[in-house]
């Protein structure tokens, strides 16, 4: 690893301390009935990297974002998000924050337009409480966040959908709707959740240039993905989990031959019946 | 059949205060369904505590505009006791809850229990006289042309009512252009992904509802107010069934189809109610086949033939946009 690397100085094991960590977790559990989804000991998310978790089906990925992100609630455990608490925070405010999630199952705002779904992304819009939006008022905002959401529309390839409904548009546009529609809240850590479920190959290369350029502008991204491949190409760092524990961590280069994750994936004995 | 005469009972009954009470309501019901999404299967409480709470503080001395602004506190009130248990929860909820708290009410108000404060099933009278001492027209003189005519009582009526139709319907334009609106119309879509943006779901569900309750309850004080009678057994859930017909037909999610959805139903339903009434008289075997009742049942079945006949050809109703009904949830 050499020395400019972001990620120079974090110790490839589970729960190893970051350089400079924007999310810190600590005893997070979470359990459904007899079943643990999420048991975290420790978890530090290094600022202005991609970070990616992996994990076979019912690792609790989702379950750890919907906990990060306030749209479930631990049993036990705190986090933190740039030092300040977020246990028991409702996820409309986690979203004020600066920790802005998109959703497995694209939730595109399907009967509102492309425009529209931009602009409920915003935060203090002096327009969107009640009396604001009687005494008028909130008309330059308005004006600043079009401006802002035309520009993003643009950069995501949008541009031309501009007033079609959301419902209208593509699988895969609906993709990188979400995603810009993040953006408009001016997040400083994205949280993806499976961004390239059900995408065709050719748009995956498209999301994934988006993703990256999300991090070179500054913003942190966490995501959850299933394609190892995916994994290998844009991630600075990779958790691994398995069971609702985090079983290892590491550069997406050495996290294809750890014994644990081989093990996760394919199962423990799999060595043993080839021979 | 005397043709003319059918289609001036109708057109009069149309555009009577009834209508722009029936029409104040389903704005207010336009509103949570329409925009916000909400299934308020209760809408006639709102109606209901309205009317009663203009009347019993009226009857306990308030001036009439007092009890007015008490009744409009009051049924927005109902969507804040109703909201707060349900709003968080599932859609179905909140429909649950509504539709028996409409009743639990209707009967709390006609029990004996209430009767100091509601006079039981006879209800509340007496309350309207300074509304009509406001009345600048002779309240029996007529005004109109020919057979086309309405008494100076009822002009008043209607003109105060279609004007607090006009100004309602201001309000709700500029609420839904605006940011506001927005926000609801995305929780219509998507809780999580409107969550997901930084938006308090709950606090704008419950503000949907109170402002669509609050405006029932002034179709409610408008009602008690032209009959000059507040009686329990008006409040029946059937009235909040065709305040859903009346949004639906008139296209849900719109400004202007909550009126002209109570509009377009009112006339439907009282030129058959004259068509039949004359064609009992006129012709000796429709005479002979519908009794009085029986010709109540059979209007019925002909609006509901009509709301077929609009799903069908028209599910975006009468001024929808159907290419925004058709889209698919993907």
């Amino acid at each position: 690893m050499n020395a400019d690397h972001p990620m120079s100085g974090a110790v490839p094991e589970p729960g190893s301390a970051k350089p400079d960590p924007v999310i810190v977790a600590d005893g997070l559990r979470r359990s459904f009935g007899g079943l643990t989804a999420v048991d975290v000991d420790h978890l530090e998310i290094q600022r202005h990297t991609i970070t990616s978790l992996i994990g076979p089906n019912g690792a609790g990925k989702t379950t750890l974002f919907n906990l990060f992100t306030g749209f479930d609630a631990a049993d036990e455990g705190e986090w933190h998000l740039n030092g300040g608490s977020l246990a028991g925070v409702s996820a409309y405010r986690v979203a004020r924050k600066g920790m802005v999630r998109t959703f497995q199952l694209t939730k595109s705002l399907a009967r509102l337009t492309v425009m529209d779904n931009m602009l409920v992304a915003t935060k203090d819009h002096p327009g969107e409480n009640l009396w604001g939006a009687i005494t008028g008022g909130w008309k330059k905002t308005e004006a600043d966040n079009r401006e802002r959401a035309a520009e993003l529309l643009a950069r995501f390839g949008l541009d031309h959908m501009t007033d079609e409904f959301a419902g209208g548009l593509s699988g895969g546009q609906r993709k990188l709707l979400e995603m810009a529609r993040a953006l408009m809240m001016e997040p400083e850590v994205v949280m993806l959740d499976e961004p390239m479920a059900g995408v065709n190959p050719a748009l995956t290369q498209s999301l994934l240039s988006h993703i990256t350029g999300l991090r070179d502008g500054g913003k942190t991204v966490v995501f959850v993905e299933h394609d190892m491949d995916v994994v290998q190409e844009i991630s600075d760092w990779v958790v691994v989990m398995a069971q609702g524990k985090i079983i290892a961590e590491g550069l997406p280069g050495d996290i294809a031959r750890n014994r644990a994750v081989i093990d996760a994936y394919l199962g423990q004995h799999h060595g043993e019946a080839a021979s | 059949m005397d043709w003319s005469s059918v289609l001036v009972d109708g057109l009069l009954a149309t555009i009577g205060p009834i209508t722009a009470a029936y029409a104040i309501s389903a704005i207010g019901l336009n509103l949570q369904f329409g925009y916000a999404g909400l299934l308020n299967f209760g809408h006639v409480a709102f109606m209901l505590v309205g009317a009663y709470g203009m009347g019993i503080a009226v009857n306990f001395g308030a001036p009439l505009w007092v009890g007015i602004i008490i009744g409009i506190i009051a049924a927005a009130a109902l969507g804040l006791l109703l909201g707060i248990p349900t709003l968080r929860l599932r859609a179905d909820y909140l429909a649950i809850t509504t539709i028996a708290a409409a009743e639990a009410l209707r009967l709390i108000v006609r029990s004996s229990w209430a009767e100091p404060f509601t006079n039981g099933v006879f209800g509340i009278q007496g309350f309207a006289d300074s509304f009509f001492a406001l009345n600048p027209f002779p309240a029996a003189d007529l005004y109109g042309f020919g057979s086309f005519v309405v008494t100076g009582r009822k002009l008043w009526v209607m003109i105060v009512g279609w004007t607090v139709v006009a100004l309602i319907t201001l309000l709700i334009h500029r609420l839904i252009h605006s940011p506001w609106g927005r926000v609801l119309k995305a929780i219509r879509e998507d809780e999580d992904a409107t969550t997901s943006l930084g938006k308090n779901v709950f606090a704008y569900k419950l503000q949907a509802l109170m402002i669509g309750g609050g405006i029932a309850g002034i179709a409610g004080i408008l009602l008690a107010l032209e009959q000059q009678n507040v009686t329990p057994d008006a409040y029946l859930p059937k009235i909040t069934f065709i305040l859903y017909v009346i949004v639906i037909l008139g296209g849900a999610g719109t400004i202007l189809g909550p009126v002209v959805g109570a509009v377009a139903f009112q006339f439907m339903f009282f030129t058959i109610d004259a068509l039949m009434v004359n064609a009992q008289a006129s012709i000796p075997w429709v005479g002979d086949l519908l009794t009085p009742a029986a010709a109540g049942q059979v209007k019925l079945v002909f609006v509901g033939i009509g709301m077929m006949l609009l799903m069908i050809f028209r599910p975006q109703g009468i001024l929808g946009n159907r290419e925004e009904v058709l889209i698919d949830e993907r």
